[in-house]
């Protein structure tokens, strides 16, 4: 999954979406894992990195995960994966 | 090891035209204890979901409740509405503060009697009491209030026979200028035929006429119908007095004060809306003290006030069980707490905190309860914390309706506690099992093996 090019994401948590005009915001864990897919890091990879930083265990994180970049998918935020 | 709390992760758009509704400040400030008792623990020793009643709120709303009126007139009474709350500790809560109480069925006169309520201090509403509770409740010398001619003539028949004069009271219907109005309990006002039903108690010796009655209906979030109501009962009790030269003992205002909570649609909260019980005591009492009454006839005032009293000291804790997806990408919450304990969710946009301490971060989300069917809704949209699966909530201002029109369905109905005024935790109605529900059905031989 990708993060479109083009947005725009503040340090604070704000997105802007310059295709469509729309904006978002983010809660400080949104804000980070967004950051970490914009830096192509797998699933792997972040479940690894939020699972040292915060108490949480991978289940539960990879739970909302999914639930968060399907909502990402739903604001089309991200590029459609290839088939 | 010092790892941060994990919040789950979410993304909402930001609306630039939304209207006002949404830009008032949403709080959801955690309740992580009531009374002083942390909530977790309470769930932990009795279970989730539960219900939890703050026996000092109980006692300070009755009081702030009884000194509205008592500072503004001589002869005030309340009577606990039984249908509102009949768990027992908390009809005998409102009896120790002075209560007298209010039933609608014979039932309720009888569990009113077993709380050691005195005969004399019951008043007997509604619109049907079985011959047996009419038999019952003139022995007791109760205050029967009569809701139709029907009733009238079964209480002359049934006076026949017994030596004690029944005490009555009629009911009173009216147009207090708020529609829809009810006119199926009593007798009306505007149409004379309170006024005809008067008199004829008046020309039956055998009946003794205590006082007046009116309902003007539940959750009355201005004063004004109360200002027009108290008129005209004040002006039928006057009415009495010079025809019959009858001054009557008292004049029930019944019930119908707003509690605090928020009607569903409602634009601002009732917590911003409801009228204080100074401002219903003002309206009722001023047109009182305009009517005619000598001062040495000065009729008892007897409010029936139900949700106004309880609404507040009681809440339901639950736990979230969790979290999903609508097709439309709206979040959803499922609780372990559903209508069938909340019946209230039909009527209120309730206030439903978290638990435990949380961000200010929000989202959209639906609140369901845990029952498979599509009813089965809290709040259908409502700017919520992000609570995980696992976590605890609290609904707030639950005391009233809910604890007797809740339902055995699809899930059992769970534990009730009170925490009294030392900080102590009594278990005042015990949940039901698979046996509370298989101890009253009877299952044939011959359907006994499947
Ligand atoms: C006769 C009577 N009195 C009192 C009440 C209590 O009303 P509320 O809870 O609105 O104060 C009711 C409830 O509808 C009622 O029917």
């Amino acid at each position: 999954m990708k993060i479109k090019k083009n947005l725009a994401i503040s340090d604070t948590g704000f997105v802007f979406d310059p295709s469509t005009g729309d904006s978002y915001t983010l809660n400080p864990i949104g804000l980070e894992i967004i950051q970490l897919l914009k830096n192509n890091l797998s699933l792997e990879e972040i479940t690894e990195h939020m699972t040292r930083e915060y108490d949480v265990d991978s289940n539960t994180f990879e739970r909302y995960f999914y639930d968060f970049t399907g909502m990402l998918k739903q604001m089309q935020l991200v590029i459609p994966d290839e088939a | 090891m010092g790892k941060k709390p994990f919040e789950r992760p979410v993304i909402t758009k930001i609306n630039a035209g939304m209207p006002a509704k949404f830009g008032l400040q949403i709080r959801h400030d955690p309740i992580t204890d009531i009374d002083g008792v942390p909530l977790q623990s309470l769930m932990d020793q009795y279970g989730s979901p539960l219900f939890v009643y703050s026996e000092k709120t109980i006692r300070q709303t009755y009081i702030e409740a009884y000194r509205a009126f008592s500072s503004r007139y001589p002869n005030v009474l309340l009577a606990w509405s039984y249908k509102t709350n009949y768990i027992n500790a908390i009809c005998n809560i409102f009896h120790q503060e002075g209560a007298w109480a209010e039933v609608v069925s014979g039932f309720e006169y009888r569990k009113a009697l077993k709380n050691g309520v005195n005969g004399g201090h019951i008043i007997f509403n509604g619109p049907y009491k079985s011959t047996d509770d009419l038999i019952l409740a003139i022995n007791n010398e109760s205050l029967i209030h009569i809701d139709h001619f029907d009733e009238l003539y079964d209480i002359i028949e049934i006076s026949k026979s017994m030596e004690k004069k029944p005490k009555v009271a009629v009911r009173v219907n009216m147009d207090i200028g708020i529609y829809p109005a009810w006119d199926r309990f009593g007798f009306n006002y505007e149409n004379g035929e309170a006024w005809d039903a008067l008199n004829r108690i008046m020309h039956y010796e055998n009946l003794e006429l205590v006082g007046l009655h009116t309902h003007i209906g539940t959750y009355i979030m201005s004063t004004a119908p109360y200002k027009v109501a108290s008129k005209k009962m004040a002006d039928l009790a006057i009415g009495l007095a010079r025809k019959f030269n009858h001054h009557i003992q008292y004049i029930d205002m019944g019930g119908g004060f707003a509690s605090k909570n928020t009607l569903k649609g409602g634009y601002y909260p009732g917590s911003d809306t409801t009228p204080s019980f100074d401002d219903y005591a003002e309206a009722i009492i001023s047109e009182l003290m305009k009517a005619e009454f000598a001062p040495d006839h000065l009729p008892m005032l007897i409010l029936e006030t139900g949700r106004a009293l309880i609404d507040d000291a009681g809440y339901l804790a639950g736990t979230v069980i969790a979290n999903k997806r609508l097709a439309d990408g709206q979040r959803a919450s499922i609780l372990d707490a559903g209508v069938n304990l909340l019946f209230t969710s039909f009527w209120y946009d309730h206030d439903i905190r978290p638990g435990k301490d949380v961000s200010d971060q929000t989202e959209e989300t639906a609140i369901f309860g845990p029952l498979c069917m599509n009813i089965d809704v809290i709040r259908k949209s409502t700017a919520f914390p992000l609570l995980k699966k696992g976590d605890p909530f609290v609904i707030k201002r639950v005391g009233a309706y809910n604890n007797t029109q809740w339902l055995q369905f699809i899930t059992m109905r769970p534990n009730v506690v009170l925490i009294d005024l030392k900080g102590k935790v009594h278990i005042i109605r015990e949940k039901e099992t698979l046996e509370t529900l298989n101890q009253h059905e009877y299952t044939p031989d011959h359907l006994q093996v499947i």
